[in-house]
């Protein structure tokens, strides 16, 4: 045998595989996951309207009775990410676990529970926002940006 | 001294070592599988009443090699190398195994080829006459992985179809100088091939072409044809990488039969809902140590060919925007 007989290399450019890898990946099923999203997230919601017109029948007002029952659904968010339930809620239902409230709960306790093993100041307190952080960091930059702008416009 | 170099990419082992134990330790998810029963050891829990999941990765690889050195019935100060590796940063789930074991150790990286790398260092250990008995073995664990590479283990969000599953499981062999078993007849190491996939929920995609480069040049070294083994098993390409490689392979001039698998196609069930497949050090190393190592020493097997694939990349370089490098190791291993 002979000692050096390259090539084989490979028939195919970059860009053939490219294409060839896009054709052989199967595609997101996009409408399944829009139909589970939009049922979940709406159960979410109807179940906070159902804790909102509780807390109203209770005596709160409309403003504090929206607040308690915002708490009272983070509870429940961060509740059922504790007892490994709501990873596979978001398995199935995507955007629509993960755009209410509890799923913004799931966010910061899941790194909690995560990096708890790494201590409480450079785990847990460094990294509870690894999930969230952006979505802080965007949010109250656009919030300010909205602030200017309407302090100009009145 | 004749060069045992042949080809391009391979060597051939002028006596070669035989694998003369394997033992394989694996999570609840890989043991309720359709190999479940092939594995030496299934865990109740993935954390196994350890304090962190990257203890628990240890205690699996810890156990596996000791398994293999127990069931080949050498006392543990016969074997003249540990050879490790796994996919935590600075593989320290080999590391503190080695901690435990105390032999003169030699921690590889490969990621998910590490299997097939180790045994390829380890024959050439043996066969070189540097080592009578070497001791191979790799780990991975899902959780562990999921916090490094990913999110949170308990964050709920969506995996891509073709992302794979990180095996919770470590696979050990040991070889020989000289004993009854399966020998290592050959080994290909391969070059690190990049084209151009930067999605890290795409590994098989990332790895496949470096698999078929390996794949090419181990035939045209050996000027053999697939049909020559009764098995080739790449390492954990997953449906994606699996179909990609075949493909690659028909395109430059090599077709591949139904004797071609991969290791990540044969661990869970559609049931178990993994989407693309296994993946991780641990996939490729529990199906050689269990099923693979079963079917050549009853014999169903003649001549196998073990891919190791690995996607050689970082969390940091996938975030600055860098492609995956793919790796493939392929060893022979006759019955």
């Amino acid at each position: 045998m002979s000692q050096n007989m390259r090539p084989p290399t490979l028939k195919i450019t970059p860009e053939e595989y490219k294409d060839l890898s896009t054709k052989l990946t199967p595609k997101p099923t996009v409408l399944k996951n829009c139909i589970w999203a939009f049922f979940v997230g709406g159960l979410i919601c109807a179940i906070g309207q159902v804790i909102i017109n509780l807390f109203v029948a209770g005596g709160l007002n409309q403003t504090q009775a929206s607040t308690a029952a915002t708490a009272l659904l983070i509870f429940l968010g961060a509740l059922l990410t504790g007892l490994g339930v709501y990873d596979e809620i978001g398995k199935y239902a995507g955007a629509g676990s993960i755009v209410p409230v509890t799923g913004f709960a799931n966010s910061i306790v899941s790194p909690a529970l995560e990096f708890k093993r790494e201590g409480y100041v450079m785990g847990v307190g460094a990294r509870l926002f690894t999930v969230a952080g952006p979505v802080l960091v965007y949010g109250i930059a656009t919030s300010i940006v909205v602030g200017i702008i309407y302090y100009f416009l009145h | 001294m004749d060069l045992k170099r042949v080809g391009n990419q391979t060597v051939v082992f002028s006596s070669p070592p035989v694998i003369l134990a394997s033992y394989s330790v694996v999570g609840p998810m890989e043991g309720r599988g359709p190999l479940g029963k092939t594995f030496d050891k299934v865990w109740q829990d993935n954390i196994n009443g350890e304090k962190s999941w990257e203890l628990a990765e240890s205690k699996l690889l810890q156990e596996a090699m000791q398994g293999a050195v127990e069931q080949a019935g050498i006392p543990l100060s016969q074997v003249d190398y540990m050879l490790a590796g796994d996919l935590l940063n600075q593989i320290i789930s080999s590391n503190f195994a080695a901690r435990k074991l105390a032999l003169p150790f030699i921690g590889l990286y490969g990621a998910c080829s590490t299997m097939a790398l180790g045994m390829a260092v380890g024959s050439m250990l043996i066969d070189g006459g540097f080592a009578s008995h070497v001791l191979v073995g790799v780990s991975s664990h899902h959780d562990s992985a999921e916090r490094q590479y990913r999110l949170p283990t308990e964050q709920g969000g969506q995996r891509s179809l073709s992302a794979q599953w990180t095996v919770t499981g470590a696979g050990s062999v040991l070889l020989g100088q000289s004993g009854t078993g399966p020998r290592i007849t050959a080994a290909t190491l391969g070059r690190v091939l990049d084209y151009g996939e930067t999605d890290v929920g795409n590994m098989g995609a990332a790895m496949a072409p470096a698999v078929a480069d390996t794949l090419l040049n181990h035939f045209q070294d050996l000027q053999r044809q697939p049909e020559d083994y009764s098995l080739i098993a790449s390492g954990d390409l997953g449906m994606v990488g699996a179909d990609l490689t075949r493909e690659v392979m028909l395109r430059s001039g090599m077709s591949l039969g139904s004797e071609y698998t991969d290791c990540g196609l044969m661990i869970y069930d559609k049931s178990q809902d993994v989407h693309a497949g296994a993946s991780g050090c641990g996939c490729s190393a529990v199906v050689f140590a269990g099923d693979i190592m079963q079917r050549l020493t009853a014999g169903s097997l003649k001549r196998v060919l073990l891919v190791g694939s690995g996607a050689l990349h970082s969390p940091t370089s996938s975030l600055q925007g860098e492609s995956v490098p793919g790796i493939g190791h392929a060893v022979v291993i006759e019955g």
